[in-house]
């Protein structure tokens, strides 16, 4: 791969219009952002570990655009890209995240206690509860740019930390290279499993390198609290049950992941964060909480509502199939989660999908009554 | 894209033996011949266009085997790889180049009255004859590794080059990212439009960046000849038509590739070539004439046979599927083309093919009327 410090002075002989991309085509936030200009202004620089303009927009070159979301078109290749790279990756973190200004600081709340409710989502229609979010570790690069032996080392220092943790979140490691049928069955059985990435958006940009290696899961022996390692971040962290108790899940997660980030700490690694993009992650949609807190709920009614899409605009949540970002939904069943990551605390964002969700069920049933909701339709949140 | 030099200099952090890839499950010639101890003493080299040794082992890392053939696991992003990193590629060279040397000396010879014969293959099982061949233009980089500036002055080179052919090389040539529908289903028909690379082993190396951005299809208006812009190499020239006369398929190939390189040559460009490894190309598999040539034949009865592969390899021929390397044979009818490369020169391996599908169509002539073929078994070539 020749995006480093040497290639690039190389490319420096040929001029800006010789290698710009041709993004004529293109419709993600990176093709609507980098002009001639920035390109010109950034191409020679790098970040400390040798990351470089190429290397942050390659994923959105090769992928001019997604049928379903607007895809973001770049990514970090440690903490510093946010930095040097700052001209092109202000504003396309003001275009993803509703306005957000480079000035703007964010707001960390995982005190569970905060939530209010969560604890009765009608069952019949929420199937499920599912609370995710990242951390990066302080100190290595991140997935699009990092090495076998900084991906081992975070491999070898998640598992140290995950393994001291007891009582409801005692649990065990499943490193992808050494698991046995037997596992991997129980694993997809459990939706526990994650695969090496096929879109194309992931593997543009360099995080699927030397699969599997220094890849696995860890979950609790209860299969509620789930830990993935080296996928597209460092470590996603996930709190998921059947059923509609987003309290719960919500509860687990914000205690589980202070435990985790506690033992790093006593191990003198932090997690990457800052007070103005909060938690920093690799790709630029995530930043602030990482956070994506979400359902899998039964609309068949209202989700061909002629006001579906403009209720959950106002709710501040957007729809996935149930297979996950790149899918259509089936039978009806969405995935419905909180649309903001940035500039909203982590109880917000859970309020937000608590709330919202209690709303278009209340609505769902209204409607299964051949009953009109136009009342129910909210103002903007 | 993280492997620069400066990301290589961060790497080197990391002890050889953190940083040496998992080759346990791996089955290519660069994983059996990448030692921990050879991994040591040329990681911390680079190339002077910056191509690193994890660059050059990237897609053998990435990519543990595959199911028909043994794969080479590594590739060269420019000409100096095969200098700086020959500690790794001779090695793997001489084994895939049946034991050639170091200080062997290999031979081109694109005389196309130097071939015997090769006029009268029987049509009726010879469905067609194709010779392709790569060509690399001197100071740029190869596909792994070349950024978009040089990828566009190696198409701008090229487009100029053969809009000087006449003739019957008189011909257009067809920017794949401003082809029209009407083109695109033309050049399908004709069998002459490569997509997008879809194998793994090709994605891995980073090939397929910026795609489509400066490939294309130049092909002349018999469509006998055809050459493709940045695919898998800078240049792949290829002679093919239907049925058995691969003479005047190798005819037409020397010619048309003789004036291209002439017009290069004016232009003050040579192609990448030397006295030990031929034409350099981006796999060490197609070092020295990078030429295949090969036919698409009718051999449901031999291809049966029990000595059917013994055959081939007495022959020095391999097999395909109709459908490219990484395809398996449909309805009897296989791809057959010279097994070597490197150590033999372009008319010494058309003629392997000649007389070697000769022999093998009379045997499927001997077998089709129930009689043995012990008799005509050749010796080794």
């Amino acid at each position: 791969m020749p995006f480093g410090n040497t290639h690039n002075n190389y490319k420096l002989n040929y001029k800006v219009e010789e290698e710009f991309p041709d993004l004529r085509k293109h419709n993600n936030h990176m093709a609507k952002v980098l002009t001639k200009e920035i390109y010109g202004k950034l191409r020679d620089k790098q970040t400390p570990s040798g990351y470089t303009l190429d290397d942050v927009i390659q994923t959105g070159i090769d992928n001019p655009g997604h049928p379903f979301i607007m895809t973001v078109g770049c990514v970090a290749g440690d903490e510093e890209s946010y930095e040097v790279f700052k001209d092109l990756l202000d504003p396309v973190i003001s275009d993803r995240h509703g306005g957000y200004k480079p000035t703007d600081k964010h707001r960390t709340d995982l005190n569970f206690e905060n939530l209010k409710g969560g604890d009765d989502l009608d069952p019949n229609y929420v199937l499920s509860s599912r609370v995710r979010t990242g951390r990066s570790i302080k100190g290595f690069t991140l997935p699009p740019h990092n090495s076998r032996g900084e991906r081992r080392a975070i491999e070898k220092l998640s598992i140290e930390a995950l393994n001291s943790l007891d009582g409801e979140f005692k649990g065990k490691y499943y490193p992808l290279k050494s698991m046995t049928d037997a596992e991997q069955e129980q694993l997809i059985n459990d939706h526990f499993l994650f695969d090496k990435p096929v879109s194309p958006l992931l593997t543009c940009a360099g995080m699927a390198r030397d699969w599997p290696d220094a890849r696995g899961i860890w979950h609790n022996e209860n299969k509620t609290f789930l830990v993935w390692v080296n996928e597209e971040d460092h470590l996603r962290v996930i709190s998921m049950q059947l059923g509609g108790n987003m309290r719960e899940v919500f509860r687990r997660f914000c205690v589980g992941l202070k435990r985790i980030e506690e033992i790093f700490k006593q191990h003198n690694r932090g997690f990457m964060w800052n007070e103005h993009l909060g938690y920093i992650l690799t790709c630029p949609s995530n930043l602030g909480t990482g956070l994506r807190g979400g359902v899998h709920v039964k609309l068949p009614k209202l989700s061909t509502h002629a006001k579906f899409e403009e209720i959950l605009t106002r709710l501040r949540l957007q729809k996935r199939g149930t297979g996950g970002v790149d899918t259509a939904s089936v039978g009806g069943v969405f995935d419905i989660s909180n649309a903001d990551r940035l500039g909203s605390s982590e109880v917000e964002q859970v309020q937000l999908v608590v709330d919202g969700v209690k709303l278009m069920v209340e609505m769902e049933k209204k409607l299964e009554k051949g009953e009109a909701i136009d009342s129910m339709i909210p103002a903007q949140k | 894209m993280p492997f620069g030099n400066t990301h290589n200099q961060l790497k080197l952090k990391f002890s050889s033996a953190d940083e040496y890839p998992d080759l346990s499950k791996h089955n290519n010639h660069m994983a059996k011949v990448l030692t921990p101890d050879m991994y040591e003493r040329l990681r911390s080299k680079q190339t002077p266009s910056g191509f690193t040794l994890d660059d050059v082992i990237q897609t053998g890392v990435d990519n543990p085997g595959h199911p028909f053939i043994m794969t080479v696991g590594c590739v060269a992003g420019d000409e100096e790889t095969y200098d700086v990193f020959s500690e790794l590629l001779d090695p793997i060279i001489e084994d895939r180049h049946g034991g050639y040397k170091p200080t062997d000396k290999h031979k081109t010879d694109i005389e196309a009255s130097n071939l015997k014969g090769g006029d009268d293959l029987d049509s009726n099982y010879v469905l067609s004859s194709r010779v392709r061949t790569g060509r690399s233009i001197r100071g740029f980089c190869l596909p792994p590794h070349c950024s978009r500036g040089e990828r566009r002055a190696v198409e701008t080179l090229s487009i100029e080059a053969l809009a000087s052919l006449s003739g019957d090389l008189n011909g257009k040539y067809y920017a794949l990212k401003n082809m029209t529908d009407a083109e695109q289903q033309q050049l399908i028909d004709d069998h002459f439009l490569f997509d997008k690379p879809v194998s793994p082993l090709l994605l891995a190396s980073g090939m397929a960046r910026d795609w489509p951005d400066a490939r294309g299809i130049w092909h002349n208006d018999n469509k006998t000849f055809l050459v493709w812009v940045n695919e898998e190499d800078h240049l792949r020239v290829i002679s093919m038509q239907k049925g058995g006369n691969m003479k005047e398929v190798f005819n037409r190939f020397c010619t048309g590739l003789t004036k291209i390189e002439s017009l290069f040559k004016e232009r003050g460009h040579a192609f990448m070539w030397n006295e030990h490894l031929g034409y350099v190309l981006t796999c060490p598999s197609n070092l020295g004439t990078g030429l295949r040539a090969g036919v698409h034949v009718k051999l449901p009865n031999m291809s049966k046979h029990a000595k059917f592969e013994e055959v081939l390899k007495r022959l020095r021929l391999q097999k395909r599927g109709t459908g490219g390397v990484d395809t398996a044979a449909v309805g009897g009818v296989f791809d057959i083309s010279n097994a070597d490369r490197l150590g033999f020169s372009e008319v010494e391996l058309v003629q392997m093919v000649v007389d070697g599908i000769k022999l093998l169509v009379e045997m499927e002539k001997r077998l089709e009327k129930g009689e043995s073929v012990e008799d005509l078994i050749p010796a080794q070539k």
